[in-house]
């Protein structure tokens, strides 16, 4: 649409009512979904080393899931040599790129050192990983070579961050891996399921890209279990087969009207838009309500937020303590121009056709749960629900419960199995556990 | 507010900080510049014979190396005396002089080691007025070539024979600039005292290499693909620089000769550090260097305030207060114990003290389950190792044990003052009965 003068002016605004595109102009999208924090430059690199104490037995490492030597590796960007620093990263955690970006360091590493213990200041662990991943990365340099052939073949099923680094470590054993990935794209939810601004400029799929320079591995997508594959037949043809499924289904609401017009799962939204390369062309509601209280429901709240919707609401049925996104996601999320509502539950999805609007009750804890208060109405015409996944692939899962880590020559590892939280670091530290498991077994180690 | 004037050998200025003989002193614009913003004193660049000036290197001058945050703690430099003709640094040197009368001007010398030649130096800069002399027997390095700068400094004979000539043609107060690019600082001291120096002042720079390019493998700073040693100074330096002051103000054939005390002088506090060993004052390059001419604002405020806390009226009630309690190892009293103390409060678990004690000292650090870290009694010798590492100050302190305490080390009791000269293992203690 062009103005009296000629001059190109938006289609649509962030007023314009329903779900629509194009509310903002082109520099804003551009801008929105951007790196949200950019690599350290190596002055700054050196400045925020140069605070690391280098602690005995340091507190920082024992938090991290992968167990990645932090101290070692920060001193080794305060010495000049931040490719050995990446090596460090690299060896205990091959995803060590993308966990720069989205690992909650607030509530790990960055937590327990001593100078934010000290001074309410940490050590820049995550930024120092990214600068020195990253330096390594876009050299293209592959820091690991293969052992000898072993001739034992591996099956990866998923090819997310567990799976990923369960068939690197393999692939390094020098065993061969097939991966097998439902999906169009590799990543899993690091292609899929993570907001656009922390892994911008199609980082995640640079990064498989680097991870297979390993060699050794086969990517076969659009394989999904038990649709083009079954496990039996894996288990026939392969030494040892690797289960890293993740969680394919999303919880129900179980509200009236969650099939209205309008309501998606935040999942689903997530991926849409990690796809989807002009987010100009995404639609987005005006008035857009986010039920639920983990990473992805800020995700999907704030990117509603940078595509232009005029009112982002999050409501969280329990209160701020309990949220499982940390005190930076939700930091995150209002300084983004989201309303975050604590302590209310969804009661019913108004609307005709589309959703209108939300009917949420106050939540207050009764003798048996939570019990329901006060009522009141949010307008929306877009709901996004993400009220927590699970295990569905229903002819594994039973009762959605999910899968133990070992049973027999098949292992399994990341959000799809027991144990440990779900997140891309946890994932990454299963993966690799079970390759080495496999690999013992493999050599006959573990019979 | 304590008075921050001195009189040292009868020069006065309203501060004890001069700027040392150095490219900060090598003009009129810049000496200018200096006593605006405050500082008491210059010691002008040193300069040479009449004739053509020496020339410089046109690559890098000076080499360094940091701290955190690229903060500068040494720095290194080739640069030989003032390249600039000598009428015009005597011209330039009379016209600040003439302006700024109640700052001193001292005028750093080096000529060849004739006599000739030094009086007829001393003539040329008779008509500055300026305060003084000094004389240059320090630098390191390319004028110690010619036969001058430390190649005089290091023969305490010369030292004294250049010296005397200074004495007998000129008037002006004269002090004799040490290096410390030698075994024992107290020979030349002596020798300038012979000759009739009024004072010295120490230490000149101190012969180094700063680093090494690792792709080229040349020292820094690299000129053409070669590098030379070059004279070091800056924060680094300090502690070599305090004990050779020290030296020369508690041996009995110095003592009570002046001292202008130099060497990485930064701040009030380390202004304050030379002159409680004995300094009259000090000079100050790398600090100018590094930061600018404003820093003397600091250097002034600080030790004024530190003064009036310490109810020191002048800079006399300063000048050698701790020379008294500098003494020799041997006369250390063996039976003052401490033992470390981490306060549980301050500590932020960091664990340095563990892994120093651990790997490097006495094993005398405890580390529980949930990193609380203990001092143990019966293995700590008091090192000091555990403080200097942490990197919280006052968290760890070295508490003494009071007269008749029992040493969980050693299972004795804490005795009266004992020292080496009477300790039972000491052999000549056993040979002399």
């Amino acid at each position: 649409m062009k103005d009296a003068k000629g001059g190109f002016v938006l289609s649509n605004s962030p007023l314009t009512a329903g779900v629509a595109a194009q509310r903002l102009g082109a520099e804003a999208y551009a801008q929105n979904f951007a790196d949200l924090q950019p690599v350290l430059a190596p002055h700054e690199a050196r400045v925020a080393a140069d605070r690391c104490y280098f602690c005995h037995d340091a507190p920082c490492m024992t938090a991290c899931p992968t167990s990645i030597d932090i101290p070692l590796f920060i001193r080794q960007i305060a010495t000049g040599t931040s490719d050995a620093a990446a090596k460090t990263i690299f060896s205990q955690n091959i995803l060590g790129g993308m966990c720069a970006r989205v690992c909650p360091t607030e509530q790990l590493c960055e937590e327990v050192c001593v100078r934010e213990v000290a001074e309410g200041k940490p050590v820049e662990i995550g930024r120092l990983q990214r600068f020195a991943t990253d330096g390594l990365m876009a050299k293209g340099v592959h820091p690991f070579a293969r052992a000898a052939p072993t001739g034992k073949r591996v099956a990866v099923v998923g090819a997310g961050p567990a799976g990923l680094a369960c068939a690197h470590r393999l692939a390094l054993r020098g065993h061969e891996v097939v991966i097998f990935e439902a999906r169009e794209k590799a990543g899993g939810l690091n292609e899929y399921g993570i907001a656009t601004y922390k892994t911008a400029d199609d980082f995640a799929a640079r990064e498989v890209a680097w991870l297979l320079q390993i060699g050794g591995i086969t990517v076969r997508t659009g394989m999904r279990l038990g649709r083009d594959i079954e496990l039996a037949n894996l288990q026939a043809e392969f030494d040892a087969v690797f289960l890293a499924i993740g969680l394919g289904g999303v919880n129900a609401l179980h509200a009236v009207g969650e099939d209205l017009q309008g309501v998606r799962t935040a999942v689903d939204f997530i991926a849409e838009l990690r796809q989807t390369a002009d987010k100009s062309s995404l639609p987005i509601g005006r008035d857009v309500v986010v039920i639920g209280g983990g990473m992805t429901a800020v995700d999907a709240a704030v990117q509603s937020k940078l595509l232009g919707a005029n009112s982002v609401t999050m409501v969280y049925r329990r209160g701020k303590d309990r949220m499982s996104a940390s005190a930076y996601e939700q930091d995150h999320a209002t300084a983004a121009g989201v309303r975050i509502i604590y302590g209310a539950a969804p009661v019913r999805l108004m609307g005709e056709g589309n959703v209108q609007a939300v009917e949420f009750a106050y939540t207050h804890q009764g003798a048996n749960g939570l019990e329901l208060g006060e009522r009141f109405i949010l307008q929306a015409d877009q709901v996004f629900k993400a009220i927590g996944q699970t295990l569905t692939d229903s002819f594994i899962a039973k009762d959605g419960a999910k899968l133990v880590k070992r049973a027999g020559p098949v292992w399994a590892g990341g959000d799809c199995a027991t144990g440990g939280e779900d997140l891309t670091v946890t994932a990454v530290a299963e993966g690799r556990d079970a390759a080495e498991e496999i690999s013992a077994y493999l050599k006959g180690a573990m019979r | 507010m304590a008075d921050l004037t001195t009189n040292f050998i009868g020069i006065k200025s309203p501060n004890p900080f001069w700027l040392a003989s150095a490219p900060p002193t090598d003009k009129e614009y810049n000496v200018r510049r200096a006593f605006e913003a405050g500082w008491g004193g210059v010691v002008w660049k040193t300069l040479g014979s009449e004739g053509p000036p020496v020339v410089n290197v046109n690559g890098p001058r000076y080499g360094a190396i940091w701290g955190a945050d690229r903060r500068l703690l040494g720095l290194n430099n080739i640069e030989l005396i003032t390249d600039r003709p000598l009428e015009v640094n005597l011209r330039e040197i009379k016209s600040v002089k003439r302006d700024y009368k109640d700052r001193a001007m001292i005028i750093s010398l080096m000529v060849p080691c004739d006599e000739e030649s030094w009086k007829d130096i001393l003539a040329r800069i008779e008509d500055t007025e300026a305060d003084g002399v000094e004389l240059n027997f320090g630098c390191p390095h390319g004028m110690a070539e010619r036969g001058m700068g430390s190649a005089v400094g290091q023969v305490p004979e010369y030292i004294e024979m250049v010296t005397r000539w200074v004495k007998t043609h000129s008037r002006m107060p004269c002090i004799v600039k040490l290096t410390p690019n030698i075994s024992d600082i107290r020979k030349p001291a002596e020798a300038a005292k012979r000759g009739g120096a009024d004072a010295v002042s120490l230490i000149n720079t101190i012969n180094s290499i700063t680093s090494v390019n690792l792709d080229d493998f040349s020292p820094e700073p690299m000129i053409d693909g070669k590098g030379t040693h070059g004279g070091y100074c800056g924060p680094a330096v300090k502690p070599i620089a305090l004990n050779m002051v020290a030296e020369i103000a508690r041996s009995e054939a110095t003592r009570g000769l002046p001292i202008s005390g130099i060497g990485g002088v930064t701040t009030w506090r380390d202004a304050a550090e030379f002159m409680a060993l004995g300094a009259g004052n000090v000079q100050v390059c790398t600090a100018a260097m590094t930061y600018g001419f404003k820093i003397v604002q600091e250097m002034i405020s600080g030790l004024s305030q530190y003064m009036d806390e310490k109810a020191m009226h002048s800079t006399a009630d300063l000048i050698g207060r701790a020379v008294p309690n500098v003494t020799d190892w041997q006369f250390l009293n063996l039976n003052y114990v401490t033992k470390a103390q981490i306060s549980q409060d301050d500590c932020i678990k960091c664990g340095r003290c563990y892994a120093a004690c651990e790997d490097t000292s006495h094993q005398a650090i405890a580390m529980s389950e949930d990193r609380t870290f203990t001092v143990k009694d019966d293995e700590c010798v008091a090192c000091n190792l555990c403080v200097n590492v942490c990197p919280v100050e006052n968290c760890i302190t070295m508490v003494e044990l009071p007269k008749g305490a029992v040493d969980a080390r050693t299972g004795r009791k804490v005795g009266d003052y004992a020292n080496w000269t009477t300790h039972p293992n000491n052999p000549s203690v056993t040979a002399a009965e």
